[in-house]
């Protein structure tokens, strides 16, 4: 087993062990072959999601889709977004240093 | 009745502590080292270290240090103030004495200063510690037991192991009577309907909604809500979705009331605890770490907390042991020395989680009866306090007291 879903509801699988970029990963809609690393507990689409889609994930919203995101996708901060409030990590406080002193 | 040990430390209030506790506590930053100083010999013979950082006086941080010294797992306290700081400390020897603990006071500018201060200290201590020997015994049932539960350095496994494990253990704690305390306001962002729907009556209801509407505004303000860099590392993508994850902690049993810090409940049942100050944004994050929030756990009565971490979590605290259950099982078995339960193993089918919901059941049982957890094995006895202010909750939140 490489993904579980969480609930029939949600249009993310969650991968439960880490999976290197090319690793085949069984879905309903047949098999996809991963792009990139993923480390566990990280979230791919289990089905084509549109952009401005609600990301479900235990049965309810988790936040919305930036972009259109391909069955098998890894789904997280460059494709979708908080519904509530924006992420903080070490690279988005990377980039906002480089802007204020460019 | 599930008895889990005989041999408790009754406190005169009539409550039972499941450890003997000498807490030193400072009340000013400047009184810190001498208190340090005071407490580093005693180290690992139960007595702990405190205190308030601020000069300034505060009611939240006066009435945290009045609940955790008068803590069922404390059974004797020394303040030590430097004599010109704003903390009321006659109000808190006072509180702590109408408990019937021993309670005493020393002023560094009264006691001759840093040397003095230590040495009176350190032979205050001593004897304390020889009337703690005393303390009477009685029988502890699991009913009688509070049990708080945190999550820290989630992850993507946090929410599919260790925090429903935890809801699981809650839901059987629950079910024996015992009291159990889930916090953060700020992590059920996105949660509010079921949150709703899971309250005892619908006045609770309508509190617990306006606490993490309270907490959506909060956080709002500050542009910064209950998330780290190293919950999106570990696959959690907005805060809603460590709010789904974190929530499961609390299991499915009805939620009884919202407690503010320092609120006791009075009868057994599940409780949310409302971290996020009342009123205007002051004083900066409702909880600046993970230890802010277990020592406000502790202060509404926790004799145990539950701790859920997915990327790793070391701590554990003073006055309450730290059972640190890790979702996920890479960091269980590079952290393995740090550890009390693998529930990571669920993900490598070496487990189920009723399995490990039980397992945490009874080691809550063990350390009630005093076996000691991992971090308290290995010294952890982290404590921060800081500025706050809250309204009190309304008689609606209160089913014991209504």
């Amino acid at each position: 087993m490489d993904a579980i879903l969480l609930s029939p509801l949600d249009n993310v699988a969650v991968v439960v062990r880490r999976l290197p970029a090319g690793s085949r990963v069984k879905l309903e809609e047949g098999e996809v072959m991963l792009d990139r690393d993923l480390g566990l507990g990280h979230k791919i689409a289990r089905r084509a999601i549109a952009s401005g889609e609600k990301i479900v994930k235990y049965g309810v919203a988790i936040g919305s889709a930036t972009c259109a995101i391909a069955p098998g996708q890894h789904v997280h901060l460059h494709n979708m977004q908080s519904d509530y409030l924006p992420t903080y990590t070490l690279e988005t406080e990377r980039i906002f240093r480089e802007a204020a002193t460019s | 009745m599930i008895r889990v040990r005989g041999d408790a430390f009754l406190r005169a209030d009539g409550r039972k502590g499941i450890r003997n506790t000498l807490a030193v506590i400072y009340l000013v930053e400047c009184g810190h080292h001498v208190a340090r100083e005071i407490q580093l010999p005693f180290r690992e013979s139960g007595v702990h270290l405190l205190g308030f950082g601020g000069c300034y006086p505060n009611e939240y941080s006066f009435q945290m240090l009045s609940a955790l010294a008068t803590h069922p797992n404390v059974g004797g306290v020394l303040l030590v103030s430097l004599g010109c700081e704003g903390f009321n400390r006659a109000g808190l020897l006072e509180a702590v004495r109408r408990s019937g603990r021993p309670a005493e006071l020393l002023v560094i500018q009264e006691c001759g200063g840093t040397r003095a201060t230590i040495a009176e200290g350190r032979t205050r201590v001593e004897r304390m510690l020889r009337s703690l020997e005393a303390v009477p015994r009685a029988t502890l049932a699991l009913h009688e037991l509070v049990v708080g539960t945190i999550c820290g350095g989630s992850d993507g496994t946090s929410g599919i192991t260790a925090n429903p494990a935890i809801g699981l253990a809650f839901d059987r704690l629950v079910t024996a009577g015992a009291t159990c305390i889930f916090e953060e306001t700020g992590e059920l962002i996105g949660c509010e309907r079921i949150l709703a729907s899971r309250a005892a009556t619908p006045a609770v209801g309508v509190q617990l909604v306006s606490s993490v509407e309270k907490a959506a505004r909060y956080y709002a303000t500050l542009g910064h809500g209950s998330f780290a860099p190293g919950n999106a590392d570990g696959g959690l993508t907005t805060q809603e979705e460590k709010s789904m994850g974190a929530f499961s902690k609390s299991g499915s049993a009805p939620i009884a009331g919202l407690l503010k810090p320092g609120d006791v409940p009075q009868s057994g049942g599940l409780y949310l605890l409302d971290v996020v100050p009342d009123g205007e944004v002051r004083f900066g994050f409702p909880n600046v770490n993970d230890t802010a929030e277990i020592v406000e756990l502790i202060a509404c009565g926790s004799h145990v907390t539950l701790f859920s971490t997915g990327r790793g979590s070391v701590v554990g605290s003073a006055i309450s042991p730290v059972i640190k259950v890790c979702a996920n099982p890479e960091t269980f078995r590079n952290l393995a020395g740090d550890m009390d339960i693998d529930a990571g193993r669920i993900l490598e089918g070496r487990g189920t989680l009723p399995e490990v919901g039980d397992e945490i059941v009874a080691l809550v049982e063990q350390v009630a009866a005093g076996m000691p957890t991992v971090s308290e094995a290995l010294g952890h006895q982290e404590f921060v306090l800081g500025y706050k202010s809250f309204e009190p909750v309304g008689p609606a939140c209160h089913p014991a007291s209504a």
